[in-house]
């Protein structure tokens, strides 16, 4: 990418040495660390009841006894009331797709064999009352939606489901949900 | 200019530094944080001992892989000068000079350094791997992210609210990195076409390599100081004329991504203390944040510089080059000139000190300029960083 640039009067080079990816494997004491670290992460309440809810088959959500703003993923408090938020609801789990992506690449850039797609859902929250800006979804795979499908825009706004993975299969963890799956016509 | 009556002092930017941007460069942060420093004060024809107050950034540790990153680099302010490190993701670079905008214009400091560095090229084999950790534990990271992901999305919603095509955003990419051509430091500058762009490797659709900025190494500086003493120091300080952050929560799956509202009240409250009503009309210069080429236009609007949607539009017209109506990185921005993170903010604001005080070469913009603005971006689609500086 880098390209040799003109030189003009007045150009001052600013410090600093390049190397290449070799001279740098040939650098004298160059260290190689890996880190070991090892994490336990509990869930917090808010989530840990949402997760028990995945592993029943239910997507749960907090509301604001104030405003109505349903939280999915739950929260314990509202974000724009700064209220607790003390009740729990039951979402159907439908929704539209916000946004969809074709994946080519892992986590760690390297390239899959199959693209995955993934995006962020706009779940059904009845009751919900603000609205405009911001929306309880979640951000999860899609199946059943082609590459094509993202590329020329069909996939934005489908409405989907979650398809759930069998009960003895679950863990009480995000992936309880296998992916979101498009509901036929003439079903939702 | 309004007098303004958010501060005890008045702040000017007096002096600015970089180093080269590269993909691995020799120095360690150190040494790139002191060769930034000293070309910044050099610049300005001060000494270190000049200088009351450090603010530096940099940002996540795990890419130095030293915890403390900020406090081993600090070197560069040493011998027990009150020194602080700002943290806000990615928007780091305009958060350090906000920051040490704030501890002049409060009156504690006279004079203050601003120092970003960034060194992501020891994390091995690929930085990618890093930003795995930046992810939801609970949430997010069971489903195997990559952070590209993440800006894909927005990406699409952008390309499905508004109506722009991947050929049109693309072309934010082709001049960013044409213009980095005049740029000294730059790491990617290259005269490519659309073409070029829609055909490099396709990463995760719409997102292509070539529509992303480079992984670099880098270091930037720049010098504040109060009104006094920068009448003092140089015949043509330029005027930290307002300033402005703000944050949105991490539930970035719970918003509309189309439109950054957190950008959008960051230059609410920057334009507010810089009294500038009508910004894109008394703007004549901007850096908005262009990690990725669709983000420059999204910031623009954001930046109010545009009307939501209409950035594309104008962007076909010529209207964002550097002899444009409103020429927006002119520097090459990160996408040109290269993304040390907390480093790549902070050169967005010496680009603006520079084609402020017309001392940008041949990068300076064609119309006459009064008013500039530098902004980042940070955190999981959450932070806004503005500053608006005046000559």
């Amino acid at each position: 990418m880098a390209v040799e640039k003109p030189r003009r009067p007045g150009w001052v080079e600013p410090p600093g040495h390049y190397l290449k990816s070799r001279e740098m494997y040939s650098l004298p004491g160059l260290v190689e660390y890996k880190p070991r670290a090892r994490y336990l992460f509990s869930a917090g309440q808010a989530q840990s009841r949402f997760l028990r809810g995945l592993r029943e088959g239910k997507i749960l959500g907090t509301r604001c006894p104030r405003c109505g703003r349903v939280y999915v993923p739950p929260r314990m408090f509202c974000e724009y009331c700064h209220a607790p938020t003390t009740e729990w609801v039951e979402l159907p789990g439908t929704g539209r797709v916000h946004t969809a992506v074709v994946s080519y690449i892992g986590t760690f850039r390297e390239r899959r064999e199959e693209p995955e797609i993934v995006g962020v859902i706009q779940l059904d929250a009845p009751g919900y009352v603000e609205g405009g800006y911001e929306f309880a979804g979640l951000f999860h795979r899609l199946c059943g939606v082609t590459p094509e499908d993202v590329m020329s825009g069909r996939a934005i706004g489908m409405r989907v489901r979650p398809r759930w993975r069998p009960p003895e299969e679950r863990r009480g963890d995000v992936n309880d949900i296998e992916c979101f799956e498009p509901i036929p016509e003439g079903e939702g | 200019m309004r007098p303004n009556i958010f501060v005890k002092d008045k702040v000017a930017v007096v002096g600015a530094g970089l180093t080269l941007f590269r993909r691995r460069l020799l120095e360690t942060p150190r040494e790139l944080a002191w060769e930034a420093a000293r070309q910044a004060l050099d610049s300005a024809g001060l000494t270190f001992d000049d200088i009351d107050c450090v603010v530096m950034g940099t940002a996540p540790d795990a890419f130095d892989g030293v915890h403390f990153n900020g406090e081993y680099f600090a070197d560069v302010a040493g011998r027990n000068k009150p020194t602080v490190r700002v943290y806000v993701g990615g928007g780091t670079g305009v958060f350090v000079p906000i920051a040490a905008w704030w501890h002049v214009a409060s009156g504690l400091c006279k004079t203050a350094l601003a120092v970003a560095e960034e060194k992501m090229s020891p994390a091995h084999p690929h930085p990618q791997g890093v930003f795995a950790y930046i992810w939801d534990p609970i949430l997010e990271r069971p489903l195997g992210p990559n952070l590209i992901w993440i800006f894909a999305m927005e990406m699409r919603r952008y390309m499905h609210k508004c109506g722009a095509t991947k050929e049109i955003i693309a072309r934010v990419s082709v001049k960013n990195k044409r213009n980095a051509l005049d740029h000294p430091a730059a790491q990617a500058a290259a005269n490519i076409t659309v073409d070029d762009v829609l055909r490099s490797e396709l990463l995760v659709w719409p997102v292509n390599r070539l529509d992303i900025s480079p992984v670099s190494d880098g270091a930037a500086a720049v010098v504040f100081a109060s009104e006094n003493e920068a009448r003092r120091i140089t015949d043509s300080p330029v005027w930290v004329e307002g300033i402005g952050f703000a944050l949105d929560n991490t539930h970035w799956y719970n918003r509309e991504l189309a439109y950054p509202r957190y950008v959008n009240y960051a230059a609410r409250m920057a334009y507010k203390m810089a009294g500038i009503e009508r910004p894109w009309r008394e703007i004549d210069v901007a850096e908005p944040y262009d990690p990725f080429d669709y983000k420059e236009l999204h910031h623009i609007e954001g930046l109010m510089l545009a009307r939501p949607c209409e950035a594309p539009k104008l962007l076909e017209e010529d209207w964002f080059d550097r002899s444009g109506e409103l020429p927006t990185s002119p520097s090459g921005g990160l996408l040109g000139v290269g993304n040390p993170i907390a480093a790549a903010g902070l050169m967005k604001v010496a680009e603006i000190f520079w084609q402020l005080r017309y001392e940008a070469g041949p990068r300076q913009v064609k119309k006459p300029v009064h008013y500039g603005l530098a902004q980042a971006w940070g955190d999981l689609m959450q932070v806004g960083t503005v500053i608006v500086l005046g000559n």
